[in-house]
C-alpha cells in the first residue's frame, strides 16, 4: 500500500512540544501547585507531579501508536525524545523564571512551582526533571509495545492507583464515621460492629497512611488490579439484551433495580453528612438535567436559558411562602402546585415567540430569556416583590407530619423522591406518542408536520415539561437554602446542565445521572479541583467530542449511529438543508 | 367531482410571484403528473396543497371541502400524504421507526401493523433492513422508505415530489413500477417529476407547468405526442 510516510522523529518532537505545552499550561494555571500537597503514594509522588509528568507519558503512548509499526528500539527512542523535549520545555520555564519576573503576568509562576518542578533541589533538580520526563516518555512508548492484554492491564492498574490515592481523604472520612455510628449500637450490631471497625482500621492504617496510599499497599493494589484486569481481558461481556426478556432476565433485572434502589436509600447513612450535601447538589442537577434532556435531547430544541425556569420555580416558592414579603404565607406543600404552575406557564410563554426558530437562533433567544429573568429578579423595579439583590429569606420548608425536612440527609430523600417521579415520567414519555412526536421534530421538523404532527403543540409541550422539572428543582433548592438570591440564577447553571447532558449522552436518561455525578460530584469530592472546574469541563467536553461524541451512557440510537459496524457502512447523507423560503 | 382540486392559486415568496393562477384536478383512482423544469413551481404547488404555504388567492379542495382553514398536520389527517423531495427520511431512526412515524395519524395498533405488512410486501427490501439505521440505506432504498412511510398513513391522495431524483435508471424503473402498483391498490397519486418520459409512461393525465403557470394539460398519451412537450421535456428534436 502506498501511504504518505510519516517521519517518526518529527512526530516525536512534535509530541514532545505538545506535551511540554500542556504541562506548562497546567503549571501556569496553578494546578500543579494546588495538587502538590496531595500524595498519591505517600512519600513517593504527589498528584502535582503526576500532572506535570503525565502529558509526556500520554503523548509518548499516542506517538508510538501513530508511528507504528517501528522496531522496538525506535519506538522507545521516540518516547525518549518526546519525554526529554516535554520536560525540557518545562525546564525552560523554570530557567526563564530565574531571569524574568514571570509572576507579573502569571501569578502561579511562583517560587513554589519552581521548587516542585525541580523536586526541591534548585537548578540541579532540572536534571531530575529531565530524567523523570524521559522515563515517562520511554515507559509510555514501551507500554504500547507490550501485548495489548498486558498493556491494558497495566494502564488500568495505574489508573486505579491514581484514583484510590486521590480518594484517600474521602475514604477515611467515610470509614471514620462508620466507626462512630457502630459505637452507637454496640449490642445490636454485635459482630458486625467489630467487623466494620476492623475494616475501617485496616483501610486507614494498613492501606492508607496519613496522606495517600502506603507504598507497599500501592504495589499490592497495582498487582491485584493488574491481575484482575489481565484475567478479565477478552472474556465475553454480558450481551446486550435486545429481544423481549426471558422470565429469568426479568427477575434479574427487578432484583438489580431493587438493589440499586436500596443502595440509594441507604447512601446518606453510609457516606455521612459531607456526602449528603454533595448528593443534594447532584440531585438538583439531575432534576434539571432530566428536564433539559426532554427539551434538548428528545425534542432537539437547544435551550441556553434553562436557568430561567429554575429561577422562576425558586422565586415562586419564595414569594408564596416567605412571611417577609407578606403577600402569602403558604406552606411548602401548599405553594408547590402554584409554583410549578408558574413555571409551566413560563415555559409556554417562552415557547410561543420562538416556535418558528431553529438551531442557532433558538439558542440565542433562550439565552436572552435566561438573562432577562435573572435581571428582573435583580432589578429595583421588582424589588418590593422579589427582593432585588437581597433576594428572599425565610422561605417555607417542606414538612412531613411534624418533621421538618431541613437537614441535608432529609432533603436527600426529598430529592430522591422527586427524581424518582420525574425520571419515571421522562422514561414513560420517551416511548409514548408524544415522545415519538418529539423525536420526529428533532430529526426533521418539516417532515414531522407532513406526518401529521402538530409542531406547535409538540414544541410547547417540550418546553412546558422541561420547565416543570426545572421549576421543581428550583422550589426544592429554595426550600433547601430557606432563601433565594438572584446571583444563584446565573448563566453558568444553564451551561452546567447542558454540559452534563452532553457528557452523559444526549437523550439518554441514565446519561443524565452519569453526567451529573461526573460534573457536579467530582469537583466537590476533590476540593483542589473546584477552582479548575470550568477548565476541566472544557477539557472534558473537547475530549469527549473527539473520542466519544455519543456520551458516557449513550442512548442506544446515538450509539448505533456513531459507531456503525467497522465504519464500513456509509453514515448516510447529512440531513438535507432546510429549504424554507425566506420572505 | 374531482377528489383533489386546485383552483386558480397564486402564491408568493416575498415579492416573487411563484404561482400565477395554477388550476388542476385529480380524480379518484388516477395518476396525474405535473411536469416542468427547475423553478417552474412544481414543489410550490405541492407545498400549497399540503398547507405548508397558504395561497394568496385561490382554493385547494379535497372531496369538495376547502382546505384553507386547516393546518398542515390537520390536512394529513384528512388523507393527504406526501413523499417529500430528496426523500427526507429520518436518517437516525431505524427503518421500522421511520414507518411507524409515518403512521403517526393512526391510533389503532393493528391497523398500523397491517399497513406495515403492506409496505413490506411492496418493498421486501425494507423488511430485510427494518432494524437498520435509515441513513445507512442506499438512495433507492431511501426512496422506497420515504414512499412506504407516506403509505403508512393510509392516504387517499399521495403526493410525490421527484421520486426519481438522483437514482440509477434501474431503480427509477422499480420505483415507478411500484407507484403503478400502489395506484392499482386504490391510492390516487399526484406525481411531480422532471423525468417527464417516465412520469408520462405511468400517468393517466398530465399538466405542464412553466414559470408558475399551467401551459398544457392533456392525457398522458397526447402529451407524449405533443411537439412542445417533446422538445422541452422529452429531449426529442
Amino acid at each position: 500500500m502506498h501511504t504518505k510516510s510519516i517521519s517518526p522523529w518529527k512526530e516525536a518532537v512534535q509530541a514532545g512540544l505538545i506535551a511540554g505545552a500542556i504541562a506548562v499550561l497546567l503549571n501556569l494555571v496553578g494546578m500543579t501547585t494546588a495538587f502538590s500537597g496531595r500524595y498519591i503514594v505517600s512519600g513517593w509522588f504527589t498528584m502535582g507531579q503526576v500532572l506535570f509528568l503525565v502529558p509526556m507519558f500520554i503523548l509518548a503512548y499516542t506517538t508510538a501508536r501513530k508511528i507504528a509499526p517501528q522496531p522496538a528500539m525506535h519506538t522507545a527512542l521516540a518516547g525518549l525524545v518526546c519525554g526529554v523535549i516535554g520536560s525540557a520545555v518545562q525546564a525552560g520555564l523554570v530557567l526563564l523564571g530565574q531571569v524574568v519576573n514571570l509572576r507579573a503576568m502569571f501569578i502561579n509562576a511562583s517560587p513554589q512551582l519552581f521548587e516542585i518542578l525541580t523536586f526541591g533541589r534548585d537548578l540541579p533538580g532540572l536534571l531530575l526533571l529531565l530524567l523523570a520526563g524521559s522515563i515517562m516518555g520511554v515507559v509510555g512508548a514501551v507500554i504500547f509495545l507490550l501485548p495489548e492484554r498486558l498493556a491494558k492491564s497495566v494502564l488500568q492498574a495505574l489508573l486505579w492507583i491514581l484514583l484510590l490515592g486521590l480518594l484517600r481523604d474521602l475514604v477515611s472520612t467515610v470509614t471514620a464515621q462508620w466507626v462512630i455510628k457502630t459505637k452507637a449500637f454496640p449490642d445490636w450490631l454485635g459482630w458486625a460492629g467489630v467487623l466494620i471497625t476492623s475494616l475501617s482500621t485496616f483501610i486507614n492504617k494498613t492501606i492508607y497512611s496519613a496522606s495517600g496510599l502506603k507504598p507497599l499497599s500501592a504495589i499490592v493494589l497495582f498487582l491485584l488490579v493488574g491481575a484482575w484486569a489481565y484475567w478479565r481481558y477478552g472474556r465475553p461481556k454480558r450481551a446486550r439484551i435486545t429481544g423481549p426478556l426471558t422470565r429469568r432476565q426479568q427477575t434479574q433485572r427487578v432484583l438489580g433495580l431493587g438493589g440499586i434502589a436500596l443502595l440509594f436509600i441507604l447512601l446518606p447513612s453510609i457516606l455521612g453528612i459531607f456526602f449528603a450535601e454533595i448528593l443534594d447538589n447532584v440531585g438538583l442537577y439531575i432534576l434539571m438535567g432530566l428536564g433539559l434532556n426532554i427539551v434538548v435531547g428528545f425534542a432537539g430544541l437547544l435551550d441556553l436559558g434553562y436557568v430561567a425556569f429554575y429561577a422562576i420555580g425558586a422565586y415562586a416558592m419564595g414569594v408564596l411562602t416567605s412571611p417577609e414579603l407578606g403577600f402569602f404565607n403558604l406552606t411548602f406543600w401548599e405553594a408547590l402546585p402554584f409554583a410549578l404552575l408558574a413555571t409551566v406557564i413560563a415555559g409556554v410563554i417562552l415557547g410561543l415567540p420562538i416556535l418558528k426558530m431553529r438551531g442557532d437562533y433558538l439558542a440565542i433567544v433562550t439565552l436572552g430569556f435566561g438573562e432577562i429573568v435573572r435581571l428582573l429578579a435583580l432589578s429595583d423595579w421588582l424589588r418590593p416583590w422579589l427582593g432585588g439583590t437581597q433576594g428572599i429569606q425565610r422561605i417555607g420548608q417542606p414538612t412531613i407530619g411534624s418533621i421538618i425536612l431541613d437537614s441535608q440527609q432529609d432533603l436527600y430523600y426529598l430529592f430522591l423522591a422527586a427524581i424518582g417521579i420525574v425520571a419515571f415520567i421522562a422514561w414513560r414519555l420517551k416511548d409514548s406518542r408524544i415522545g415519538r412526536a418529539w423525536m420526529a421534530i428533532r430529526e426533521d421538523e418539516d417532515v414531522a408536520m407532513a406526518m401529521g404532527i402538530n409542531h406547535v403543540a409538540t414544541k410547547l409541550l417540550a418546553f412546558a415539561t422541561g420547565a416543570l422539572f426545572s421549576g421543581l428543582a428550583g422550589t426544592i433548592f429554595a426550600a433547601k437554602l430557606h432563601s433565594v438570591y438572584p446571583h444563584s440564577m446565573n448563566f453558568l447553571v444553564s451551561i452546567n446542565v447542558l454540559s452534563l447532558i452532553i457528557i452523559g449522552g444526549m437523550g439518554s436518561i441514565p446519561g443524565v445521572f452519569v453526567g451529573a455525578f461526573v460534573l457536579i460530584a467530582a469537583p466537590d469530592l476533590l476540593r483542589e479541583f473546584a477552582e479548575y472546574r470550568y477548565l476541566a469541563y472544557g477539557a472534558l467536553l473537547v475530549a469527549m467530542m473527539l473520542t466519544r461524541p455519543e456520551g458516557l451512557w449513550p442512548e442506544e440510537r446515538r450509539r448505533l449511529e456513531l459507531h456503525e459496524e467497522e465504519g464500513e457502512v456509509p453514515l448516510g447523507e447529512p440531513p438535507p438543508v432546510l429549504n424554507t423560503p425566506g420572505g | 367531482m374531482a377528489l383533489l382540486e386546485v383552483e386558480n392559486i397564486h402564491s408568493y415568496y416575498g415579492n416573487i410571484h411563484a404561482l400565477k393562477g395554477v388550476s388542476l384536478s385529480v380524480d379518484k383512482g388516477e395518476i396525474v403528473t405535473l411536469i416542468g423544469g427547475n423553478g417552474a413551481g412544481k414543489s410550490t404547488t405541492l407545498r400549497t396543497i399540503t398547507g405548508i404555504m397558504k395561497p394568496h388567492e385561490g382554493h385547494v379542495r379535497l372531496e369538495g371541502n376547502d382546505l384553507a382553514p386547516f393546518k398542515p398536520h390537520e390536512i394529513v389527517y384528512k388523507g393527504v400524504a406526501m413523499v417529500p423531495e430528496g426523500r427526507r427520511i429520518f436518517a437516525r431512526l431505524s427503518v421500522a421507526e421511520n414507518l411507524e412515524m409515518g403512521a403517526y395519524t393512526l391510533t389503532n395498533k393493528s391497523k398500523l401493523n397491517q399497513n406495515m405488512e403492506r409496505v413490506y410486501k411492496l418493498f421486501p427490501r425494507l423488511k430485510e433492513r427494518r432494524s437498520q439505521v435509515a441513513g445507512t440505506l442506499s438512495g433507492g432504498e431511501q426512496q422506497m422508505l420515504a414512499t412506504g412511510r407516506a403509505l403508512m398513513a393510509d392516504p387517499t391522495v399521495l403526493l410525490m415530489d421527484e421520486p426519481s431524483m438522483g437514482l440509477a435508471p434501474v431503480l427509477v424503473e422499480l420505483i415507478f413500477d411500484t407507484i403503478q402498483q400502489i395506484n392499482k391498490e386504490g391510492t390516487t397519486i399526484l406525481l411531480v417529476e422532471q423525468n417527464a418520459l417516465m412520469a408520462l409512461s405511468i400517468a393517466h393525465r398530465g399538466y405542464v407547468l412553466q414559470t408558475g403557470e399551467i401551459v398544457i394539460s392533456d392525457t398522458a398519451e397526447n402529451l407524449k405526442q405533443n411537439v412542445t412537450v417533446q422538445k422541452a421535456y422529452l429531449g426529442m428534436e
